[in-house]
């Protein structure tokens, strides 16, 4: 019993402390606030170290400002105005505010203009800082070059460097290897269960624009798939959200019916716009499903909160289902959904795998080298900490080397 | 039959609940929340089946979402982008003089657009080929940049800050192994496909993850409905 009550007491005692060590810092803040500032503004000095310069790596029409923020020991600054005038002596007129935390700001300009700053600090009660110096005088212009971007340059460079080898061995003849894609390979059957029961295919070709990866390797994939409905003398539904990419589609379609020796077979209106409203397209693909009762649907593109309401509604009609997205937040649904599932960058390699092209084939050898170069990387880098670790558990510093490697590897793939 | 029945018993028992709302909150005045409280309702009743309230629900939503990006496309679109700098604004003419950039930026544009529609003749129909492929290349090729950035140099900045602690080595062990999974030109065989094998497993466990996050999210989403009918519309909830 009376173990129990000192049990209680420490256990209030240990809740009780951090509340009370809070409460004492924040006593201590309490009364660092209460000092009161002075009632003069003579102690705030002006901002200093005023610099205006063209924002590097732009499309024009921007100049940065940056300056350095004056003593502040009552915190009383709310932040800063920044005036700006194309006359260095006269005509300044505020042109933006920074907050308080700010040492810098960006201006929309005019190109070809020249531009001249100063800045002062505002404080709670209203008052200003005297100005800073006047900057020196700034032209905005854009950058042909985004030197930030050499890394994506070299990247890019490398990889089509490999592409075209691969590219160029697959001409050659020379037979490059793919492993088995499960879910592509379940593509023929679905087609073929669906013209067995006589029933279309669904084929939704994602919710994104032309810009986005999966809806191009979406449509990628709806080639042989439509072909192999023209062969089977099945018919295909393609809804559509955005009217770009049902231009695209139903030409591609139309096409792949014309390969198989089909194109009597096409029609039009299987490839077709619905809405561009998220769920107005999920609402209507799920009025196809349950009313047009396709025998197979395959969701393949981009997708987002609107692929568990179409993947279960498909599952509810009992359609066998292939889904592929790259979209990772989606992906789980479709695992729990669907029958098969096309993960990420087996989207992509999806349009390879099918047609076994030799472009598609050696871009693919290409993605895969890239995969191994990473994971070279990456590896180097867990063996460089590693070895630096034991450096400086031995000798109290790191290595030099080591160090310096692994800042510029590591700032090599800064983006 | 016995569904029927089902139906009919559980279509009053909604019903009387329905009834008791009313009389015990505070049902709504305005007659919007009421049109969206029976559209959500509408929307709500395919969770049974697909039903006539359903179809009409989806169609207005359909067709009421087509006529407002219609008028959006043609306002942002079409009049500013081609009607305005042509006929209104006239970006082609600075200080008197007529320049033939700024006029071509907008003409050459334009009529590629305007090939989209050749798709309505028979003859001229092959000449929607040019905009598509207009589209399809400017866009592979603008997307190539930012999904280097974004889709490898961003996450293997983040994998490459290595810090010797157990969630760091896992998390090296897991893009390996991943990575190792999506290796398309080998076997999946020997070492190889046993590395894949634990890829798939760190894969799966990352799903799970995802799948417990994004379902809490949407249940957000479902407690927001109920909010809007039980508060908003009928005023059961103070």
């Amino acid at each position: 019993m009376r173990n129990r009550v000192f049990k209680a007491i420490f256990l209030i005692f240990l809740f009780l402390l951090p509340s009370l060590i809070f409460a004492q810092e924040g006593m201590e803040e309490a009364e660092q606030d209460t000092l009161a500032p002075p009632d003069t503004i003579a102690e705030i000095l002006s901002p200093t170290e005023i610099k205006a310069f063209d924002t590097p790596n732009d499309a024009g029409e921007n100049i940065t400002i940056t300056w350095e923020a004056p003593e502040d020991p009552y915190g009383i600054i709310v932040g800063y105005e920044i005036f700006r005038s194309e006359d260095k002596e006269t005509g300044y007129e505020i042109t933006g505010f920074a907050g308080k935390k700010t040492e810098e700001f960006k201006n929309r300009t005019n190109d070809g203009v020249v531009y001249y700053y100063k800045v002062r600090a505002k404080t709670s009660d209203g008052k200003f800082s005297p100005f800073s110096v006047i900057s020196e005088g700034t032209v905005s212009q854009p950058q042909w070059f985004h030197t930030g971007r050499i890394n994506a340059l070299v990247a890019v460079v490398t990889f089509i460097s490999l592409l075209l080898f691969f590219v160029s061995t697959a001409k050659k003849g020379k037979s490059l290897f793919i492993r088995k894609i499960a879910g592509l390979d379940a593509l023929d059957e679905a087609v073929g269960r669906a013209t067995e029961m006589g029933k279309p295919i669904l084929y939704v070709p994602g919710l994104s624009s032309m810009s986005d990866v999966a809806t191009i390797a979406s449509i990628n994939i709806l080639g042989p798939v439509a072909k192999k409905v023209a062969e089977y003398e099945s018919t295909i539904i393609v809804p559509n959200r955005d009217p770009i990419v049902m231009t695209v589609t139903r030409q591609v379609v139309k096409e792949s019916f014309l390969e198989a020796g089909r194109p009597d077979a096409f029609n039009e209106d299987m490839v077709f716009f619905l809405t561009d409203s998220q769920f107005g397209f999920a609402a209507a693909v799920d009025g196809i499903m349950v009313r047009e009762k396709p025998a197979t649907n395959l969701f393949l593109g981009m997708f987002w909160a609107e692929s568990l309401i179409l993947a279960e509604t498909g599952n509810m009609t009992g359609a066998i289902q292939i889904a592929g997205t790259d979209a990772v937040a989606q992906l789980p649904f479709f695992v729990t959904a669907c029958d098969y599932t096309i993960i990420g960058e087996e989207l992509y390699a999806a349009s390879a795998y099918l047609s076994r092209t030799p472009v598609l084939v050696g871009s693919l050898k290409a993605q895969d080298m890239g995969k191994a170069m990473l994971i070279v990387v990456v590896f180097a880098m867990l063996i460089f900490a590693i070895v630096n670790t034991v450096f400086l558990l031995t000798t109290d510093t790191p290595n030099a080397i080591l160090s310096r490697i692994i800042e510029f590897i590591q700032g090599w793939f800064k983006v | 039959m016995k569904e029927r029945k089902g139906l009919i018993i559980g279509s009053v028992i909604l019903i009387i609940i329905f009834i008791g709302m009313l009389i015990k909150g505070e049902p709504s005045k305005n007659i919007m929340v009421w049109i969206a409280a029976i559209l959500t309702l509408s929307i709500y009743s395919f969770l049974y089946r697909d039903n006539i309230f359903y179809k009409f629900a989806e169609h207005l939503f359909v067709g009421v979402s087509v006529g407002y990006s219609v008028s959006v496309v043609y306002q942002n679109a079409f009049i500013r982008r081609v009607f305005d700098p042509l006929f209104i604004t006239r970006t082609y003419i600075v200080e008197g003089q007529f320049h033939i950039l700024p006029f071509l930026a907008v003409v050459i544009p334009t009529l590629i657009g305007l090939l989209m529609v050749s798709v309505f003749t028979k003859r001229q129909a092959w000449l929607i080929r040019i905009p598509i492929a207009f589209v399809v290349g400017s866009y592979a090729g603008m997307s190539i940049s930012p999904s280097f950035q974004a889709n490898i140099f961003e996450q293997t900045r983040s994998t490459l800050h290595i810090a010797l602690s157990i969630s760091s080595f896992i998390m090296i062990f897991g893009v390996i192994t991943t990575l190792v999974y999506f290796f398309f030109s080998k076997e999946h065989k020997g070492f190889l496909g046993r590395t894949a094998n634990v890829g798939i497993w760190f894969i799966m466990i990352a799903f799970g993850a995802s799948f417990g996050y994004t379902v809490m999210a949407r249940i957000s989403l479902l407690i927001g409905r109920m909010n809007f009918l039980l508060y908003d519309w009928l005023g059961v909830i103070k």
